[in-house]
């Protein structure tokens, strides 16, 4: 039920300096506490609702509408195969049946040591590179069964360095230098950009 | 700037992917050393207005499935409300689509460009570039195409030196269909679920994000404003058709032998082009014949070999009953399971169904059960006439384009594979349920109705 830590809260402070109101930094905040620990605690929402001056349901209210937040611990690697209509048509299926019978769970489930999480996910936008999943959101294109295995196996062996655990998204975040920053106009009573009435030829 | 051999072969200019080959362009020396930020540059020494009527010149359609002219949408902007907000859609999820996310990770920085000319050309004083949740390695190219950006002084505070400002923040999403939605978008970058608004009367141009007038448009769509401001307007008209204008992407995927992303001339390549072609699809595999493809992602009708020849062109596809939508082609070939290739079309509305409205909310789900009982061997005699009378709660007549019950199009759109699978492979759906166990209804056996 851990709160975010002074790193997650230290970005999440510019990350909702970038926006005009602050709740639409919500879902940033939500996929920072869950790249803290994997997923989403009671206690990290409680702790956003704060941070954003809105109440707890709000928080809960969209965290429970997107499918990429979880709010009990899932595996370190979650393993989404993609059952979209063009990897369902080049055997989506027998790769989830193969998947839940190597790694002895059901779709929807976790190993037991907590290693892997197994989903059927709706299309992944890898449409030619059918059948794909996505570990950890990192693409995996034209998966067989043999090569599922060696995934697996590379995971277990720690040989896949470059896919980060569950709750990490993009390693490469926005940063905008302070000099740089051209400002938020305020929602009520902003003016006319003075840009707008340049004549284009005086710059 | 060197062409391709790719581009050598062409016809046509190539507009959105002229760099998809050059390995690193997606960093910013890069990219300017391939004519990149010089349409920005150039739409800096003319006014606001002048930009906006080149791009209105073009006629350049959007590209994120409805098609509605860009240059239009743009003027639809009320005078004297600011600020103004643009919202870029890239929150690609469409069943087969699959080109917003190459633009992404291959050319960062020609999107970028075309959000900040639009921005420029309209007085926009904040960009949101939404990215879908899913595409981490998206996120990292724009991340960092956008840190090159500022540090290069092409975003932020005073532009190359001119009074022009504004910033780009880039907005991730969290996994959910519907936010493709112009209005549920805006809904989910306020921090709410992504649910649709309902419209008309008031379009997010006028009444959008935070309230306030807004632009959303798709990742695409504004990728083509920089070579539109650079060549200009009419150049950009002389390609494709006379009402569909300049190149697209299509994403070729199924039963094909070559499966791909292309960027086609607009309205002049045929379907036929697209999938038997030597330069795209290479025909079907195994030299298997075709049973059906989907010319515009899951929400399109399907499309038979007899419309092999109809024009990727935007007011002919709609005559012929369905839509280019997403620039998605699915082929099936003759070993598909019609009914389960439905279902599995049926299934992805019926989870992404945001709940808003109930005929979509409870329908969709009811045909999803429906076409599951069926390949599970339970369906029951009248199951077609069930699954046709839920679509037509949902889509009253079930015609083309839609009537709607619902505040947004994902209702319909669980609708189109039905009647389309229905309508022409009403047989295989007969073959399932005359195998059933059940004959009469389950309710009717058992007492309770």
């Amino acid at each position: 039920m851990s709160r975010l830590n002074e790193e997650s809260l230290r970005i999440a402070n510019e990350i909702i300096d970038r926006y005009p109101i602050k709740k639409s930094a919500l879902i940033p905040l939500l996929h920072l506490a869950q790249e803290q620990e994997g997923w989403v605690s009671d206690g990290a929402m409680n702790h956003i609702a704060e941070i954003l001056e809105i109440t707890p349901a709000e928080v809960l209210g969209t965290c429970s509408f997107y499918e990429m937040f979880k709010r009990s611990p899932v595996g370190e690697y979650q393993l989404n195969i993609c059952h979209g209509i063009s990897c369902h048509l080049l055997g989506a299926e027998n790769l989830l049946h193969h998947a839940e019978e190597t790694l002895e769970i059901k779709e929807g489930e976790t190993t037991e040591d907590g290693k892997f999480s197994l989903e059927g996910v709706e299309c992944i936008a890898a449409c030619t590179e059918a059948p794909c999943l996505q570990v950890n959101y990192r693409y995996q294109n034209k998966v067989t069964a043999s090569y599922f295995n060696q995934l697996v196996q590379e995971i277990r062996d720690e040989n896949r360095s470059e896919i980060p655990k569950h709750g990490s998204l993009a390693k490469v975040r926005q940063s905008i230098p302070n000099e740089r920053l051209a400002g938020i106009e305020p929602v009520e009573h902003a003016q006319q950009p003075e840009w707008l009435n340049r004549n284009g030829k005086n710059s | 700037m060197v062409k391709s051999e790719r581009e050598k072969l062409m016809t046509f200019p190539l507009i959105t992917t002229s760099r998809w080959e050059i390995e690193d362009a997606h960093i910013i020396d890069r990219y300017v050393e391939t004519e990149g930020y010089k349409a920005l540059t150039k739409a800096l020494t003319m006014t606001p207005a002048e930009v906006h009527e080149e791009v209105k010149k073009a006629s350049l359609l959007g590209r994120g499935g409805a098609g509605f002219p860009a240059g239009v949408k743009w003027g639809f902007l009320p005078e004297n409300v600011w600020p103004r907000y643009l919202v870029v859609n890239g929150d690609e999820s469409e069943p087969g689509t699959y080109k917003d996310r190459i633009l992404l990770e291959r050319d960062p920085h020609q999107l970028i460009e075309g959000c900040l000319i639009t921005c420029y050309a309209l007085g926009l004083s904040q960009c949101f570039l939404y990215v879908r949740g899913e595409m981490a390695h998206g996120q990292e190219r724009i991340a960092n195409a956008l840190n090159e950006a500022y540090e290069a002084g092409y975003i932020g505070k005073n532009i190359l030196g001119t009074e022009f400002s504004v910033d780009i923040i880039l907005h991730w999403g969290a996994g959910a269909y519907i936010v493709g939605e112009e209005t549920a978008l805006i809904e989910s970058l306020e921090g709410n679920r992504g649910m649709p608004r309902l419209k008309p009367p008031f379009f997010p141009a006028s009444i959008g994000l935070y309230g306030k007038p807004t632009i959303v448009n798709n990742v695409e769509t504004l990728s083509n404003v920089p070579w539109i401001v650079l060549h200009g307007g009419e150049e950009f008209s002389k390609i494709g058709s006379e009402q569909s204008t300049g190149t697209r992407i299509f994403a070729v995927s199924g039963h094909v032998n070559n499966p791909g992303v292309f960027e086609v001339e607009f309205g002049t390549t045929t379907f036929r082009d697209l999938i038997m072609g030597d330069n795209y699809g290479q025909g079907i595999r195994n030299g298997n014949k075709m049973k059906a493809f989907i010319p515009g992602g899951a929400s399109a009708p399907w499309f038979f070999e007899e419309h092999l020849d109809v024009p990727l062109e935007k007011s002919t596809v709609d005559q012929a009953g369905s839509m280019l939508g997403s620039g998605a082609i699915v082929v099936m070939d003759e070993t598909t399971d019609i009914v389960r290739a439905c279902h599995n079309v049926v299934r992805f509305f019926s989870r992404e169904s945001c709940g808003k409205c109930a005929p979509c909310r409870e329908g969709t789900n009811w045909l999803e059960k429906i076409l599951q009982r069926i390949i599970d061997g339970n369906g029951r005699d009248d199951d077609l006439e069930l699954l046709l009378d839920v679509c037509d709660n949902i889509s009253p007549g079930i015609t083309w384009p839609p009537k709607q019950t619902t505040i947004c199009p994902l209702g319909p759109s669980a609708v189109s594979p039905i009647s389309s699978a229905i309508k022409r492979y009403r047989n295989e759906f007969e073959a399932y349920i005359s195998q059933s166990s059940t004959g009469t209804p389950v309710g009717i056996q058992g007492g309770i109705l």
